[in-house]
């Protein structure tokens, strides 16, 4: 079996459970229903079948992440990613920051960034705007928060609106969430060539 | 629809209706109301499964209280049944009961310190008899505890610069 892997990547990992998962023609209706799926469906990833263990949470979850992640307005994208980089980061999830690093580099046709994050994480230099988003983001995702008042204001500062810092609050704490589930249940693992 | 302004998260965060940042909230309305509903799917799920409501109300004051957040950990407290408030301590391991030692144990880890955690500590919990769906559920409660505390720690501060 391949070893977990250790480094950042942009190369979105394999997902292996430490846990066993739910056997899809096994769900209960609740379970189907959390992971918004009919029984013949077939494309269910091991972590969606992880998490119907709890299919109260994952019901609520779903939502939650794409409401944070996808919604129009507020925060670009990008810097939307920018903060969930920052968190998977600090808490080491190699598997959300693949995923997210990934996409960040599709919305912007630009892998400077996530190259510097990555090999420097809160110390990456970047522009201004990207140097206030991570440098916020990353004392947030620590335990306990290190994020102050000025660095609130640093992102004020560079040109942020309220209603940008609220969703980059969001999407840098909903990794705080995803990441000790992504983390902690399973492991990244090389895909076969 | 939820009144937003009367979840756990925005008054733990002290922003009433009137307050300045209310219109910008009330533009992200969908995420607050999800972030109660997952507050109830977490911590008041029927059946309870392996942890009571009240042992993961002190799970969860405990979560609080390692993050220094101490409104959420004041609400999560008032959850607490008296037999159950040792756990809510951050400087009780749990004593002599080698099941909840073992919770306390990866409850503590994976808040103070998520990138630390490996295959070993999920073995641990087996080892202590918890099923699959416990480690699942008891896995789901660290991670919203730990979402709900930065985004309460993240709105008092910009209500702070508003």
């Amino acid at each position: 079996m391949s070893e977990p892997i250790k480094e950042f990547t942009t190369a979105i990992p394999f997902w292996s459970p430490r846990v066993t998962p739910v056997e899809l023609d096994q769900a209960s209706e609740e379970q189907l229903d959390a992971m918004k799926v009919t029984p013949s469906d077939t494309g269910v990833s091991e972590y969606v079948l992880v998490l119907a263990h709890d299919p109260k949470t994952l019901k609520e979850r779903t939502p939650l992440f794409n409401g944070i992640m996808y919604s129009r307005g507020g925060l670009s994208r990008p810097e939307t990613e920018l903060g969930a980089v920052a968190a998977s980061v600090v808490n080491r999830c190699i598997y959300c920051a693949a995923v997210h690093a990934s996409r960040y580099n599709e919305l912007t046709d630009d892998e400077s960034v996530m190259e510097a994050v990555f090999s420097r994480g809160a110390d990456a230099e970047l522009d201004p705007r990207q140097s206030a988003i991570l440098n916020f983001a990353t004392k947030l995702s620590k335990c306990p928060s290190e994020a102050d008042k000025a660095d609130m204001n640093l992102l004020k500062e560079n040109g942020l609106e309220m209603d940008e810092i609220l969703d980059l609050v969001l999407s840098t704490s909903l990794f705080g969430w995803a990441n000790r589930l992504m983390h902690v249940l399973g492991d990244p693992l090389p895909r076969e060539a | 629809m939820e009144d937003i302004f009367d979840t756990v998260l925005v008054r733990a965060a002290g922003i009433s209706a009137g307050h300045p940042l209310a219109g910008v909230l009330s533009g992200r309305s969908n995420i607050i109301e999800l972030t109660e509903k997952s507050h109830a799917a977490a911590l008041k799920p029927e059946p309870s499964g392996g942890l009571t409501h009240s042992q993961r109300a002190a799970l969860a004051c405990r979560m609080a209280r390692l993050n220094q957040e101490v409104e959420l950990a004041y609400h999560y407290e008032s959850m607490v049944e008296t037999v159950d408030v040792s756990i809510a301590d951050p400087r009780f391991d749990g004593a002599d009961n080698p099941r909840l030692k073992t919770i306390i144990r990866h409850t503590d880890l994976v808040t103070r310190s998520p990138k630390d955690a490996g295959e070993d500590d999920i073995r641990a919990l087996e080892s202590a008899g918890i099923p699959v769906e416990d480690i699942v559920r008891l896995s789901e409660l660290i991670a919203f505890v730990n979402y709900q505390v930065r985004v309460a720690a993240g709105l008092r501060l910009m209500a702070a610069v508003s």
